[in-house]
């Protein structure tokens, strides 16, 4: 860092430093146009009538109607969900990629992240055409004696859920992925040549050093599960209704735009609580990993 | 890094065979759509008895396809040419400026990716509304825009990163004013990474869907908002179809994206 002395050439740093600072102006009016904006609208909106008065009655109206709270604990169900089934599907995938040599693990990598290239739709067809009462599933487990009826797999809890894992997986095994992949492998041969048994390893060693991974991917997981739209609204067949479906149909079917807004800052509440949690837990995550390598 | 348990093979296998199946149900309703596109049949039999280009015919033959088509496309395209300066632009700020000021900066642009897509389309769709813009191309624009920028600025900060500053330095000591400096230096150099970025910028756009569904309408909906609709109506397999074309477009793009990088 060069200090500047002399007040004309510090004058110069200056301008300089403002015209960097300029050079972000677009990006940051454009992200307050179409983001920061709409965010303070949708409080205003809360706030108001039909008639476009001051009002507290949305609130009123929302949190004193079943809907809404059963709404908040079909989002908690499904964000809790998809974080579980993400971190038992995607732990061992993580582990088995980074325990071969790079190059073949980043072919396999190219392949996982093929869902994440493709179009939510897409997938949301795709699962639609494979859980369907005669869909390509059932077919294979009626058709090879395992059940003797179809199962009811899709336009319910367990259809969305299907869907939401999917979704969800690629971007739980980036993070969990990297941080198995930068274990240095002279720990685990140290602890081999000590006599530690494999489950001993994976226990004392891959699972604490793999925690931060496991941590961001939990993270990236609840902020985008809680806001899921497309895929309960298509694969719960209007049975499964989270807080996003549930903000859609005030707004469109019943054009109650003040109620939709309480329901959209009810979310955003949601995302504020998860986030506070997180960074509370993150701390516990650290202190732990300290001390286990201290141990 | 678990050669040092060459004995548990066992453990090995099972571990292996679990992370075969979690593959395959990463892959698989990508990859079952493609053999039904290709069926002769109005059912979705699989495997298809009879194959046929029926479905194509009827996606490329269907003038509301085709519309939504036209509109995804120009959008992406605009999306792209507005997004990339915005993020180069804010990216040469952010490098020049480092520490807190630059993390700040890259923490308010990134605040849309994590915002809940539903929150943003009812936002916006608030805003539109008090301007009468909703079921314009302008409203949908914006929100594409927004959603871009962060994308572009993950591929062009690490570029500027390793772009040479004293080259500009020099440029702007010899008399370039910043356009010049940034059009003749910064861009020509940075090509591959813009290129990178424009691509990724328009398939941000392409595959965007809540804010469309919201947002759009009538002449200017989106494939993403029609693809909505359909699944939410009937599942005939021309969305196989379209899915098919849909993903081939996506990977086709994101190859080209990283085999550029690589070279």
């Amino acid at each position: 860092m060069i200090v500047v002395r002399d007040p004309a050439l510090a004058a110069d740093a200056r301008r300089e430093r403002r015209f960097f600072l300029s050079l972000s102006l677009p990006a940051l009016f454009i992200v307050g146009l179409a983001a920061i904006l709409p965010i303070l609208w949708i409080i205003r909106q809360s706030f108001l009538t039909t008639g476009g008065e001051y009002t507290v009655g949305n609130y009123q109206k929302v949190l004193s109607s079943g809907l809404t709270w059963s709404a908040l604990v079909t989002t908690l169900e499904l964000s809790l969900g998809t974080l579980a089934g993400c971190i038992v599907l995607g732990t061992p995938l993580a582990l088995a990629l980074a325990s071969v040599r790079p190059r073949l693990a980043n072919v396999l990598m190219a392949f996982v992240m093929l869902p994440l290239w493709t179009s939510i739709l897409v997938r949301t067809y795709g699962w639609l055409v494979l859980l369907r009462r005669d869909g390509l599933i059932n077919a294979a487990l009626t058709g090879s004696g395992l059940t003797a009826e179809p199962l009811p797999l899709v336009y319910n809890f367990t259809g969305t859920l299907i869907g939401m894992v999917h979704y969800m997986l690629p971007l739980f095994l980036l993070p969990v992925y990297a941080a198995m992949r930068d274990i240095d492998p002279n720990l685990i041969r140290a602890a081999a040549s000590m006599g530690a048994t494999l489950r001993q390893v994976i226990r004392t060693v891959i699972m604490p050093l793999s925690a931060g991974g496991v941590f961001s991917g939990s993270i990236i997981v609840l902020i985008y599960a809680i806001g899921f739209f497309i895929t309960p609204a298509v694969l719960g067949g209007g049975k499964v209704n989270p807080l996003s479906t549930r903000i859609e149909r005030t707004l469109s079917t019943f054009q109650d735009w003040g109620s939709a807004s309480v329901l959209g800052i009810l979310l955003l509440v949601l995302m504020a609580l998860i986030g506070v949690m997180l960074l509370a837990a993150r701390r516990l995550v650290a202190q732990n990993t300290v001390e286990a390598s201290h141990a | 890094m678990l050669e040092a348990y060459p004995q548990n093979r066992l453990a090995r296998i099972l571990l292996w065979s679990f992370a075969a199946l979690v593959m395959a149900f990463l892959m698989l309703p990508t990859l079952v759509v493609v053999p039904l596109s290709f069926s002769a049949s109005n059912l979705l039999e699989f495997p298809p008895q009879a194959y046929s280009l029926r479905w194509y015919e009827n996606f490329f033959g269907s003038a509301t396809w085709m519309a939504a088509l036209r509109t995804s496309l120009i959008l992406g395209t605009l999306t792209a040419l507005i997004a990339v300066p915005f993020a180069l632009l804010a990216c040469i700020s952010m490098n020049r400026l480092g520490g807190k000021t630059a993390a700040a900066i890259q923490s308010v642009l990134l605040t849309p990716s994590i915002t809940p897509g539903i929150l943003l389309a009812i936002g916006l769709f608030f805003v539109l509304a008090a301007q009468h813009l909703i079921g314009t191309l302008f409203g949908v624009l914006v929100g594409h825009v927004v959603l871009a920028v962060p994308v572009a600025c993950i591929v062009l900060l690490p570029a500027l990163a390793r772009f040479d500053w004293n080259q500009v330095q020099a440029a702007r000591s010899l008399g370039a004013n910043w356009a010049r400096s940034i059009g003749g230096i910064i861009v020509p150099q940075l090509r591959i990474s813009l290129l990178s970025a424009t691509l990724m910028a328009f398939l941000t756009s392409l595959d965007e869907s809540v804010i469309s569904i919201f947002i759009a309408s009538g002449r200017n909906s989106t494939m993403p908002k029609l693809m909505f609709l359909s699944l939410r109506d009937q599942i005939d397999p021309t969305i196989a179809a379209i899915s098919t074309l849909w993903t081939v477009i996506v990977v086709a793009v994101v190859l080209i994206v990283t085999l550029r990088q690589k070279s």
